[in-house]
C-alpha cells in the first residue's frame, strides 16, 4: 500500500512540475528571497575551499580556485549567447568564437601598446566600442546567411569563425601569435590605493564576471517572454508557418544573431581584461564546438541549463588539470576534449532534452518519438 | 594582389591544385553520400580519413619504413601501396561503421531533431580526433617517401610529377566506379531509393538499416583511398588533418551541389583549383579563407551548389 501511494504522489509531484512547477507556485517575495540566496551563494564561491569536508574535493587543484571561476565565468556567458541563438531561435551556429574573438581583439587594438593603432585607450573606454562592433560583425554575418537553412547555416558559421582565427593568425595588424600584450585591466582601486583588478587575484573579475551574468540573465530571460521571445519560438518550430503567421522572421533571426553576438563579444572584453595577454591561439574552432556542447548538455533553450552547461564544460577540464593519467602519464588535462566528445554522445543518446530541459522543447521531443515510424 | 605572379604561375597552381582537388573530391564524396541519405552533416567523416592516414602509416612502419628510410625498389613500392590503401580502405570503412552504430542509429530509432545528430557527430569526432592528438603527443607524423615526385612532363613551367598523375587518375577512376556502383548495381539502386523516400523504399522491401550502413561503409572507403593520397602528397600527418581537410571538403561537397556524387568530383577539383589561384593572388596563408568566401558567395546565388541536388528527392 505504502508502495503505491508512493508511487501516485511521485505522479502527482511530476505532474505539477516537480521542483520548477513548485516555485512557479510560490509567491512574488519568496521567489525573490530564493533567487536573493542563490546569488548570494554564487558571489560567495571563491570561498568554497573553506567549507569542511566537501570543499577541498571541489575546488580545482592545477589552478587556483578563482581563476577557475572566472574561466567558468566567460564560458557562461558564451553560452548564455549561444543559447539565444541556438536554443531560442533555432539557429545552428558553429563559429560563435568569432563573436568572442572579435570582442577580444576590439579591445586589444585599442588598448593594448602593441596596437598600430596607439591609442592607448583604458579597458572601460574600450568596452563600448568592443561591444557595439561584435554585434555588428553578428549582423554582417546574419545578412548574408539568413536565407540558408540549418546546415548550410552551421557549416558557414564554421567558415565564418574560421576566417577570422586565419585574419587573426596572418594579417600583420592582428598579430598573430606574437599577440598583444600588457592590454589594461577593468579600472578602480581599493581603499589602500592598490588597484582593485590585479594580476594575483582574480576573486574580483569572477565577481565582475558574475554581475554581468545577472545581468545578461535578466535581459535575456525577458527577451524570451516577450514578443521577440515568442518570434524566436515559432521560427525554431515551423519557420515557414511563422512568415505566414506573419512574423518577420529576417529581423528576428537578425536580432537573435545581433544579442548572441553582444554577449559574446561581452565575454570576449572580459577575458582580455583578465588575460592581459592574447594571441591567436586563443580562439581555436574547437572552443565554440565546446560551447555548443556545454548549451546542448545544459538543455538546449533554457537559461538555467545553459548555465549548468557553460559551468560544467569549464569546471570539468579544470578539475581534470593537474591530475595524471596512469595509461600514458600526461596530464588528465590533455583528454579534456576527448572525455567531452564521450559525454555529449552520452547526453545525446540517453538525456537528449538535456540536463535542465526547457519544458517545450522536452515535449517537442516526445512528440517527435511517438512519431516514429515502426519500419526498421 | 598579385596578378602578375598568378599569370606567371598559372600551370603550376593549376596541376598541384587539380592534385589537392582530387583528394578533396574523394573525401567530399562520404559527406555527399550519407547527407543524399540521411539529410545530414557526417561531421565524424574528417577522423573517418584521419583512421586513415594513421592506420596506413602504421602499417608501412611494421616494414621498417619511417621518413627518413629511402625509397623502396618499385616492385616493392607497388605492394606496399596496395597494402596501405586495403588497410587504410579497412580503417576507414570500419570507423566510419562505428561512427554509424554508435552516435547515430540510437538517434534514428528515436526519432531525434536533427540538430542532435549534428552534436553526436561533433561528440565522436571530438573523441577520435584528440585520442589520436594524446596519443602522438600532437606531433606531426612523418611518412616514408615511397614515391619521390619526379616529372613526368613539362608544358611551359608547368611540372607534372607522377604523383600528381597517380592521384588525379585514381580520383577519377574511383568515381567512374562509384558512379556505376550507385546508378547500375542493385544495392546502388537501393541507396538511391531510400535517399528518394525512406520510407516507401522501405514498403518496397529495401532493408533500411543496410543501405544506411552501406552508405556510411562507401563515405569510409573513398576516405580511405583519399587518405593514402593525402600521405603521400603532403608528407606529414597530424590529429587535426581530417579536421582541417574536411571542412574544405564539405565546402567542396556543398559546391558541387551536396547529395550529387558528379557534384562533388566537380567542386572538390574546383576548389582545389580557386584555393590555389586564391592563393597565388593574396598569399599562402589565406589559402583556406578563401575557400570559405567562396563557398558563401556561391550559397548566396545558388543554395543549391552548382550541380544541385541529385541523388535524393527534391527538396521540400
Amino acid at each position: 500500500m505504502s508502495e503505491a501511494s508512493s508511487s501516485s504522489e511521485k505522479k502527482t509531484w511530476r505532474s505539477n512540475g516537480g521542483t520548477r512547477g513548485w516555485f512557479g507556485r510560490q509567491p512574488g517575495w519568496l521567489r525573490a528571497v530564493v533567487l536573493l540566496v542563490v546569488a548570494v551563494l554564487a558571489y560567495l564561491l571563491p570561498y568554497t575551499a573553506e567549507v569542511p569536508l566537501i570543499g577541498p574535493q571541489i575546488v580545482t587543484q592545477g589552478i587556483d580556485w578563482p581563476s577557475a571561476l572566472f574561466n567558468m565565468s566567460y564560458y557562461v556567458l558564451l553560452a548564455l549567447g549561444l543559447n539565444v541563438v541556438v536554443g531560442f531561435a533555432g539557429l545552428l551556429d558553429l563559429g560563435y568564437v568569432g563573436f568572442f574573438a572579435v570582442g577580444a581583439y576590439t579591445v586589444a587594438l585599442l588598448t593594448s601598446p602593441d596596437s598600430l593603432l596607439h591609442t592607448k585607450w583604458a579597458w572601460a573606454a574600450a568596452v563600448p566600442v568592443a561591444l557595439a562592433i561584435a554585434m555588428l560583425s553578428g549582423l554582417l554575418l546574419g545578412w548574408p546567411t539568413l536565407r540558408l537553412r540549418g546546415d548550410y547555416l552551421a557549416i558557414v558559421t564554421l567558415g565564418f569563425a574560421e576566417i577570422i582565427r586565419i585574419s587573426a593568425t596572418s594579417s600583420e595588424t592582428l598579430r598573430g601569435d606574437r599577440g598583444f600584450a600588457d592590454i589594461p585591466h577593468p579600472p578602480g582601486s581599493g581603499s589602500d590605493g592598490k588597484p582593485i583588478f590585479g594580476v594575483a587575484d582574480a576573486t574580483p573579475y569572477f565577481w565582475l564576471g558574475l554581475s554581468v551574468i545577472i545581468v545578461v540573465i535578466f535581459a535575456v530571460r525577458n527577451l524570451d517572454r516577450s514578443r521577440v521571445g515568442r518570434s524566436w519560438l515559432a521560427i525554431r518550430e515551423d519557420e515557414e508557418a511563422a512568415e505566414i503567421m506573419g512574423v518577420r522572421t529576417i529581423k528576428f533571426k537578425l536580432w537573435a544573431f545581433a544579442i548572441g553576438a553582444f554577449i559574446g563579444g561581452l565575454g570576449g572584453v572580459m577575458f582580455a581584461g583578465e588575460q592581459g595577454f592574447m594571441n591567436s591561439n586563443s580562439f581555436v574552432l574547437q572552443f565554440s564546438i565546446l560551447v555548443l556542447a556545454g548549451v546542448v548538455m545544459g538543455g538546449s533553450g533554457n537559461v538555467a541549463g545553459a548555465i549548468l552547461g557553460g559551468a560544467l564544460i569549464s569546471y570539468i577540464p579544470d578539475r581534470l588539470r593537474g591530475i595524471e593519467d596512469p595509461i600514458f602519464h600526461t596530464d588528465l588535462f590533455g583528454f579534456r576534449f576527448a572525455i567531452f566528445g564521450l559525454v555529449i554522445i552520452a547526453i545525446m543518446i540517453f538525456r537528449p532534452q538535456g540536463l535542465i530541459p526547457s519544458r517545450r522543447r522536452a515535449m517537442e521531443l516526445k512528440d517527435r518519438e511517438r512519431e516514429v515510424a515502426p519500419i526498421e | 594582389m598579385n596578378f602578375s605572379g598568378l599569370i606567371h604561375d598559372f600551370g603550376p597552381l593549376t596541376i598541384t591544385g587539380l592534385a589537392q582537388g582530387a583528394i578533396i573530391a574523394l573525401f567530399a564524396l562520404g559527406y555527399t553520400l550519407v547527407y543524399g541519405v540521411l539529410r545530414l552533416i557526417n561531421f565524424a567523416h574528417s577522423e573517418v580519413f584521419l583512421m586513415g592516414t594513421y592506420v596506413c602509416l602504421l602499417v608501412w612502419g611494421l616494414f621498417g619504413l619511417d621518413q627518413n628510410s629511402a625509397t623502396p625498389s618499385t616492385i616493392a613500392v607497388i605492394g606496399l601501396l596496395l597494402l596501405g590503401m586495403v588497410v587504410a580502405i579497412v580503417a576507414s570503412g570500419a570507423t566510419a561503421l562505428a561512427v554509424e552504430l554508435v552516435a547515430y542509429r540510437p538517434l534514428r530509432k528515436r526519432n531525434a531533431p536533427p540538430l542532435a545528430f549534428l552534436i553526436t557527430a561533433i561528440g565522436a569526432s571530438l573523441f577520435l580526433s584528440e585520442t589520436v592528438g594524446v596519443m602522438t603527443k600532437r606531433n606531426i607524423t612523418g611518412v616514408p617517401p615511397l614515391i619521390r615526385p619526379r616529372d613526368v612532363f613539362v608544358i611551359g613551367n608547368m611540372h607534372v610529377t607522377n604523383l600528381q598523375i597517380l592521384i588525379i587518375v585514381l580520383a577519377l577512376v574511383m568515381m567512374y566506379v562509384l558512379d556505376r556502383f550507385i546508378n547500375r548495381s542493385r544495392l546502388g539502386r537501393g541507396i538511391r531509393a531510400v535517399a528518394q523516400n525512406p520510407d516507401s523504399a522501405a514498403l518496397m522491401g529495401v532493408n533500411k538499416s543496410r543501405v544506411i550502413s552501406l552508405v556510411f561503409l562507401l563515405g569510409g572507403l573513398m576516405a580511405g583511398i583519399a587518405a593514402v593520397m593525402y600521405d603521400l602528397k603532403i608528407g606529414v600527418t597530424r590529429f587535426d588533418a581530417g579536421f582541417l581537410l574536411g571542412i574544405e571538403a564539405f565546402t567542396a561537397a556543398v559546391l558541387g551541389g551536396i547529395g550529387n556524387l558528379r557534384g562533388a568530383l566537380l567542386g572538390g577539383l574546383l576548389l582545389g583549383v580557386l584555393q590555389n589561384y586564391a592563393a597565388g593572388l593574396f598569399g599562402t596563408q589565406w589559402l583556406h579563407a578563401a575557400s570559405f568566401v567562396l563557398l558563401v558567395l556561391i550559397l548566396l546565388v545558388r543554395p543549391t551548389g552548382l550541380l544541385g541536388e541529385s541523388l535524393g528527392r527534391a527538396r521540400a
